[in-house]
């Protein structure tokens, strides 16, 4: 019997909730790790009971934590995360140079076939490796090494590589993202990469279409069209069909373009979610209504979900990392909110429920599916 | 014997309840005690101090007899009631936010 269990990262601890395969009733289990920030929760494809949570306080620091029994225990491992060489500097909010400092996980990467192999993106902006299940890491500083890194900038979260996609086809080739930097892309595996923001167009930067400056807020990709990339921008949903090599806007019809989640149905690659926010201004969603725009057509062409959804009086944000999908038929789509709220729909987004109401703010939703 | 009294979150993460109870040979400052704590607990390294600088990290405060010796060198003798296990060497979470 096929399974769901979703991994909720919040404010103040992590919750993992689990289903079988119809995903009707769930089981709920945390706060771990109780009022600890906890970024983000992941598990490995190639060992799904090997999980690793990014946890986090603006007292004490950067944790990180593993599971080796699908989240029953948990194990603090390695939690230096030392820039190489001289760490240089970016720019600061002013625009004067400001050193590289650490400060924390947003993101864990698992290996697609080693659980032991985790990519970490880290602010400010960096990506990390660990070949030994998280006992060390080294930073692979090509990326930052790349010509632009002094002419990055923090967005108002922070300089975040937030979003790091393995190519299932490629094992040298990945792409991140940071805000408020760009996308990029390694073709050697980390050694050296290339921003791929051509097309990109963003009216808040001195040159709108700057090789590099861009606040890419989230990037997605369906397993079997790696080369097909869908990103959610500050402002302007994109869609890329060659690896990022260009981008074009597929904003269409959404009633705003701003906002911070995609992501791409597991069976129906060309089958989009995102989740419209009304303006960088105001984080909350557009006219107090919480709809999930979904295309069936890649982009353009969009559909209010809102079954299941409050639709009045709702002021809720939906964080970079906070929507996932599951592998099952009908595929599962999940979000959570800065309310508390964890949504989850059981048919592709036709209908939702909500499978808890009353969290810490929610900052990063991932979903395994279990055989 | 040292005795040192952590944070909860500090002491969750460890998973230790009460005060710590650490022998330490030689000089007792806040250096060598930080560095016997680590030592036992590693999962505690960086929580306190830097990992690269061993600076005291902004939040965290380091009391003891009563006094408060965050800004003290990190070198400096700790009083007699602390190296004798009189008094206990106290980390603090600084009290910020709202």
């Amino acid at each position: 019997m096929s399974g769901v269990r979703v991994l909720v990262g919040t404010r103040k601890g992590a919750f993992i909730l689990t289903s079988d395969g119809k995903r009707k009733s769930w089981d709920v289990s945390g706060p771990h790790f109780a009022g600890w920030e906890i970024y983000h929760v992941k598990g490995s494809p190639a060992d799904p009971n090997r999980l690793y949570a990014s946890q986090c306080s603006g007292w004490f620091g950067q944790q990180v934590q593993r599971s080796n029994d699908g989240g029953k225990s948990w194990e603090p491992v390695d939690n230096k995360f030392t820039y190489e060489g001289v760490a240089g500097t970016h720019l600061w909010y002013d625009g004067t140079p400001h050193p590289w400092e650490f400060k924390r996980v947003w993101h864990f990467e698992p290996s697609l076939d080693d659980p032991d192999t985790v990519y970490a993106g880290v602010e400010d902006a960096a990506i990390f490796k660990t070949t030994d299940g998280g006992k060390s890491w080294n930073e692979l500083p090509g990326l930052r090494g790349h010509g632009s890194g002094p002419k990055w900038q923090p967005g108002a979260g922070g300089m975040c590589l937030h979003t790091i996609l393995l190519d299932p086809t490629n094992s040298k080739r990945m792409h991140i993202a940071i805000s408020a930097a760009g996308a990029f892309r390694t073709d050697d595996a980390g050694a050296t990469w290339k921003p791929i923001n051509h097309g990109l167009h963003s009216q808040y930067i001195p040159d709108p279409n700057a090789e590099v400056g861009h606040c890419v807020h989230r990037i997605a990709m369906h397993r079997s069209r790696p080369n097909t990339l869908f990103m959610q921008k500050h402002w302007d949903v994109m869609r890329s069909d060659d690896a990022g090599d260009e981008w074009r806007e597929v904003s269409g019809n959404l009633p705003t373009d701003f906002g911070f989640v995609i992501d791409v149905n597991t069976n129906e690659p060309e089958t989009i979610y995102v989740v419209p926010i009304k303006s960088d201004a105001e984080h909350f969603v557009h006219e107090g209504k919480l709809r999930v725009y979904r295309s069936r057509t890649g982009g353009n062409e969009w559909e209010p979900l809102t079954k299941g959804l409050p639709q009045e009086n709702c002021y809720v944000n939906v964080l970079r990392d906070a929507m996932c999908v599951d592998a099952l038929d009908p595929c599962g789509v999940y979000f959570g909110t800065t309310g508390g709220q964890v949504y989850g729909s059981a048919d592709s987004g036709d209908s939702w429920t909500p499978i808890v109401r009353d969290l810490p703010a929610v900052l990063s939703v991932e979903v395994q599916t279990l055989q | 014997m040292i005795r040192v009294v952590l944070p909860t979150p500090l002491c969750q993460l460890a998973r230790v309840s009460g005060e710590l109870q650490l022998d330490l040979d030689g000089r007792v400052t806040q250096r060598t005690v930080l560095d016997a704590v680590e030592a036992r607990y590693p999962m505690l390294r960086g929580t306190m101090r830097d990992h690269v600088t061993q600076k005291r990290r902004a939040f965290v405060r380091f009391y003891a007899c009563e006094e408060d010796w965050s800004n003290e060198s990190p070198d400096a003798e700790l009083p007699a009631e602390v190296a004798s296990g009189k008094e206990p060497f106290l980390v603090i979470g600084a009290l910020a936010g709202g």
